[in-house]
């Protein structure tokens, strides 16, 4: 309780104030425990990224890497494995934003347009559901469904006398099917967002509009997407400020030998590097820069979204 | 409102679009669920499409029979449970001091948790952590290293905030400490966050993977997850093959859909109950502060 900053007040009232409100910090034991250890103390494991890492030595006897410790840094960009991972890393989410941005904006127009309720629920309760499946389980369904030669798909693709499309297993077809597969599973949840910023419009706008006899796409294009715009904006830089981010679970799973050259991202490199190849150096020094890029693009993002007029992120 | 003829036949095209959403999100666990219910040879032949063929029962009951499969079902579940119980615990007990704006000390508590959405130290810090404090290949590794959300505290810190503070200081006032407050009035108002919540977390849990295959390799205690992604890792490996040199895929086909079922259909059971909770917690986790 000493952290707690002496503010003027004096002393008596400081007495009161503890008496009344101690429980509160006891509450906030536990989580902020949780916090230091699990977060703040693994920060000091950031020091092996710059120092030669031993097994047998205790973190702080370590020598210091070559290079005034940038050794493993300088290793990293001259890995081939690790520029690709970089490649990859950048392409997918690129491709995620182009493909996977969009998507639930217009999904969301459209179940704004739907005028049955009752199937507008339904809609969207199934839409949902793919954000609630594991990506081992999708890499599951993928894997059956998109399989060469037992594959439902490619079994009516051959039905109508077209070729089998190797979706999983070559590297171009395989990028398509990752975006897809994303896009999938995050559409319907993602449009949450939105359709909680369209009913913040005006309904008395759509009423004018139809008035004066404005279209649908008329309305859609001068109120909705007006409408949203601040909320379109404010996602967007923060997916931008993610684009060096990587998840774990969806390359892997989807994964396979014939495509690593296209599907290894930072974080399975780090995965593979440093726990199955124990090099804990070089993988300590590729997480802290992924991490570090991460806050300063963030940062950037935040200063944009504010630049726009819009309520920044940090 | 005005139905002209051209109104009309933008409903139907709106009407289209949500039916061919609601395919494509339904037909790929239609066809998993006939899989896993048709007879080998009719998979074999690929004549199984989204309704079983040669009904057969055999992969679920083999699947059952395996005992590390129904072991890793139980065990992910108790996981699953604990993990939420102790999540929630933990979520309310930082979510609710919060609130208080006259906390001494919040900014700092605010700022040391806040920063750790925005920085973290990566996985192997988080790796050479638990290998020093013993966590390592022990059960505990799938329960506390990741228990708490801040994501999460936020969506019910925020939920908290938008209570109002007058309940809360007649309470006071009647010598209601914190706790008492926290037990009878904010508990009570919290449901719908903290079911939103429950959800998270339990699927969170349910469908967790990396911590699994990077910090414990006993098998005894493999959630799920990763019991299902090394039987997916050998279809793979068969149909590459058989991509290139024209094998016949293995007899264990419907079994694998089997196993697929299983880890999904109590996903499905769930979620759709707590639907009018979570859109609401998706919506708080959105506006930050």
């Amino acid at each position: 309780m000493d952290r707690i900053p002496n503010v003027s007040a004096n002393n008596r009232g400081l007495r009161n104030y503890f008496s009344r409100y101690w429980t509160l910090y006891l509450l906030l034991l536990t989580p902020f425990v949780y916090i230091v250890v699990f977060k703040y103390v693994p920060m000091l494991y950031i020091q092996i990224a710059f120092k030669k890492y031993s097994l047998v030595k205790s973190l702080w006897e370590m020598p210091w890497a070559n290079n005034n410790g940038w050794e493993y840094f300088i290793k990293a960009f001259n890995n081939r494995d690790f520029i690709f991972a970089l490649r990859n890393t950048i392409v997918l989410n690129l491709l995620d934003i182009i493909f996977g941005f969009p998507a639930p904006i217009i999904l969301a127009i459209v179940l704004n347009e739907l005028r049955f309720k009752r199937f507008k629920r339904f809609t969207q309760t199934v839409a949902y559901m793919p954000h609630f499946l594991s990506w081992i389980i999708i890499a599951g369904l993928a894997l059956q469904v998109f399989a060469p030669s037992t594959g439902l798909v490619n079994n009516v693709l051959r039905s109508w006398g077209f070729e089998a499309v190797p979706f999983l297993n070559k590297p171009g077809h395989w990028i398509a099917t990752y975006t897809f597969l994303g896009i999938w599973q995050s559409i319907g949840w993602n449009t949450i967002i939105y359709l909680a910023a369209i009913t913040g419009i005006n309904p008395e706008l759509y009423e004018a509009a139809a008035m004066d006899g404005a279209g649908r796409l008329r309305r859609i294009w001068h109120i909705t997407l007006p409408g949203i715009r601040s909320t379109i904006v404010v996602l967007f830089i923060i997916r931008l400020g993610y684009i060096l981010g990587s998840e774990f679970d969806r390359p892997y799973a989807l994964g396979n030998a014939l495509v690593n050259n296209v599907s290894s991202v930072i974080a399975t490199f780090i995965y593979h590097f440093g726990i199955r190849g124990l090099q804990f150096s070089l993988t300590t020094a590729v997480g802290l820069f992924q991490s570090v890029v991460g806050v300063i693009f963030l940062l950037a993002a935040d200063k944009l979204a504010k630049k726009f007029g819009e309520r920044g992120v940090v | 409102m005005i139905t002209s003829r051209k109104s009309k036949l933008g409903d139907w095209i709106v009407v289209l679009i949500c039916v061919f959403v609601i395919l494509i999100c339904l037909l790929p666990i239609l066809h998993i669920a006939a899989r896993s219910l048709s007879s080998t040879e009719a998979l074999i032949k690929g004549q199984v499409g989204l309704l079983p063929i040669g009904l057969n029962l055999e992969a679920y009951v083999r699947v059952l029979e395996d005992g590390k499969f129904t072991r890793a079902l139980w065990w992910t579940a108790l996981l699953t449970v604990i993990g939420t119980l102790l999540s929630l615990v933990v979520t309310t007990m930082c979510a609710y001091p919060l609130t208080y704006e006259k906390l001494k000390g919040r900014k700092f508590f605010n700022t040391v948790i806040i920063f750790t959405m925005f920085f973290n130290a990566g996985t192997i810090p988080m790796y050479l952590l638990l290998k020093s404090i013993v966590f390592l290949n022990k059960p505990i590794v799938l329960i506390v290293p990741y228990c708490l959300s801040v994501f999460n505290m936020i969506i019910m810190r925020s939920f908290m905030n938008d209570l109002p503070v007058s309940m809360r200081e007649s309470a006071e006032i009647d010598g209601a400490g914190p706790i008492r407050v926290l037990w009878s009035i904010y508990l009570p108002l919290c449901k719908p966050v903290i079911a939103t919540l429950a959800l998270f977390y339990a699927v969170g849990r349910w469908n967790g993977f990396s911590d699994a295959l990077m910090f414990m390799n006993v098998r005894e205690y493999y959630p799920i997850q990763l019991l299902l992604y090394n039987l997916i890792a050998a279809i793979q490996s068969i149909d590459v093959v058989s991509a290139e040199g024209g094998f016949s895929p293995g007899l264990t086909e419907s079994l694998k859909a089997a196993a697929i079922m299983f880890a999904t259909v109590p996903i499905l059971l769930v979620y759709p109950w707590a639907q009018k909770y979570f859109i609401a917690g998706a919506t708080l986790g959105a506006i930050k502060e």
